[in-house]
């Protein structure tokens, strides 16, 4: 190995080591260290009770009806407002690559959700379905209050949800679009493909990579969805998401070792989404294809 | 033709509308309310009927609030800073340099970005009450920067990936040492790249709730977002929709600005990085 080789390799690891350091620090230690805590029964209110208990709380928290109704919950979210966003967000990334006029003023606009802090936007809609300050609340039922009934709860939750990250599914798929050759879509309308089969033959497939990067990272971010939650009813009617009932397990109920088990159990998940995704529909990681080639 | 156009021109026009609606409508619901008086503030009126600043006032008066935009700030600018410079240092490497275990730390950084960050509240949680720095900056900052890296990361290789290197070779030739041709060549290129990261990372780190309210137990270090779902109003029995409005509308100016003004780039570095890889 040349002396510039060696230098470069020495300077690559010497550029990549503090920030490598930092996150492995902050993430793969506390994982471990969480899953060490979950299997102990660990409960701050009775730290002398702490011993080591093997899987005990596994089966605690899996026999536990309110962990499946926040799972059931979480998955109930996840899969309603990331579909919903793929459509809006493929219509909105259309409208932004080829609106004629004001292009500027629909990009801003449609950044703003994104820049938003969530617990605002949350602050939003709480305020417009409560009835008396809100202009939505007579809107679905004369006196209802759609926050306290689970349904219409939930059905406001992934509103808000998909609100705010609408815009983000569509910015990833605008950048899909970029990458659909004009020359194709003149070629296949010469051709006589219409609209519908331009979009499916044409634009669809080379969007492909695209497309499952924006649902793989919108799903595992939807999975997390906690701060619309704890705004909009924090957690009442069984609203609960997984990450709202981890929360309250350890800052409410003090006890490392239920909420640590919760911790492990919802990172399982989120392996197994991903996992599912680059696997079964070869999601092109970005990053994983020509990452590193100069 | 010409018709088509304008027909054109109105069905585009119409779908931006509903965009520019669908978009803008809960932001300006929370400024109304925020400038209602409290005896208008339930009449739900789109536009105030009565005009005020009170709540403004109100809020401003309050330590609770000011302390938390002091530490959202700090918090903020500090985690930025930090993130990316090291995440700079790092999206250099990745794009310009050639060593081993270059995939992997990519490969990590791509985990990080989809980690489930309710994982890390329960071992955090313990970890810092032991280390003694639960509810404190550091403590905080420490989560922001591991979750902003591999945004920084990911933007800036993209950006740096488009900066023609070949520029420095001939700044080289024409007598530039090495450190002159990159400080006057290299980064004036990639000056925008960093200022977009920056701004994506500030966004995430001012927008954190989860954290914040978990690693954070008094006003000491409680950011906005946590100290706006804490807000009683100025005395219990007051109703605080007016001055959690305010508040809402003071901590989104920032966003806004930054949204009107980079529009441009934001949209550049939120697509480049993720999708070009």
């Amino acid at each position: 190995m040349s002396e510039g080789k060696r230098q470069e390799r020495r300077l690559g690891w010497l550029l990549c080591a503090p920030a490598a350091f930092v996150m492995v620090a902050v993430t793969a230690y506390p994982i471990l260290y969480s899953i060490w805590l979950s299997l102990q029964r660990y409960d701050l209110k009775f730290p002398e009770n702490r011993e080591f208990i093997g899987l005990a709380n596994y089966a605690t928290v899996l026999s536990n009806e309110y962990w499946w109704t926040a799972f059931g919950v979480t998955m109930l979210i996840t899969v309603i407002s990331v579909a919903v966003e793929l459509v809006l967000g493929m219509g909105l990334a259309l409208i932004m690559h080829r609106t004629i006029i004001g292009r500027g003023l629909v990009r801003t606009s449609a950044l703003i959700p994104y820049g938003i802090v969530t617990v605002v936007a949350a602050f939003s809609w709480r305020y417009a379905w409560t009835p008396g300050t809100g202009y939505l609340a007579n809107l679905v039922s004369p006196d209802g209050a759609p926050l306290t009934e689970r349904a219409s709860a939930l059905a406001i939750i992934i509103l808000a949800e998909i609100w705010k990250t609408t815009p983000f599914m569509a910015l990833l798929l605008m950048a899909g679009l970029a990458l659909v050759p004009d020359d194709l879509l003149k070629a296949a309308s010469m051709d006589g493909a219409s609209w519908w089969q331009r979009f499916t033959k044409v634009m669809l497939p080379v969007m492909k990579p695209a497309i499952l990067v924006a649902l793989l990272f919108r799903t595992l971010d939807a999975f997390r969805v906690f701060d619309n939650i704890y705004v909009l009813t924090a957690g009442a009617n069984e609203t609960s998401s997984v990450s709202m009932i981890a929360y309250n397990n350890l800052m409410k109920g003090l006890n490392l070792g239920i909420g640590s088990t919760m911790s492990v159990l919802i990172f399982v998940t989120v392996a197994i989404i991903a996992f599912i995704f680059v696997k079964l529909f070869g999601t092109a990681a970005p990053g994983s294809t020509d990452e590193g080639r100069r | 033709m010409a018709a088509e156009t304008t027909s054109a021109k109105v069905k585009w026009g119409l779908l931006d509308a509903v965009v520019v609606v669908f978009a803008l409508i809960p932001v300006l619901w929370i400024v109304s309310l925020s400038f209602k008086t409290t005896a208008t503030l339930t009449d739900g009126n789109f536009i105030p009927r009565e005009w005020t600043f009170d709540n403004y006032k109100l809020i401003f008066q309050t330590d609770q609030f000011v302390r938390a935009l002091i530490n959202s700030i700090g918090i903020a600018l500090i985690s930025t800073t930090i993130a990316v410079v090291l995440g700079t240092m790092a999206a250099y490497a990745i794009s310009r340099l050639d060593f081993p275990g270059k995939k992997a730390l990519v490969g990590v950084s791509l985990l990080i970005a989809m980690f489930p960050q309710v994982s890390l509240v329960s071992p955090l949680f313990n970890i810092e009450r032991n280390l003694g720095i639960f509810d404190t900056w550091l403590g905080l900052i420490l989560p922001y920067i591991t979750f902003a890296l591999p945004l920084a990361i990911y933007t800036l290789s993209a950006f740096f990936k488009q900066i023609p290197w070949d520029l420095e070779k001939a700044a080289k030739m024409d007598g530039a040492t090495q450190g002159e041709a990159f400080r006057k060549v290299i980064a004036p290129l990639a000056a925008p790249g960093v200022f977009t990261t920056a701004i994506l990372v500030f966004i995430f780190c001012w927008n954190d709730f989860l954290f914040a309210i978990s690693l954070t137990s008094t006003e000491r270090s409680r950011t906005v977002p946590v100290a706006l779902s804490f807000f009683t109003g100025a005395s219990q029995f007051e109703d605080p929709t007016g001055a959690i409005s305010a508040a809402a509308v003071t901590i989104t100016i920032p966003i806004i600005l930054f949204v009107l003004f980079f529009q441009r780039r934001i949209v550049a570095g939120l697509t480049s990085g993720a999708v070009k890889g």
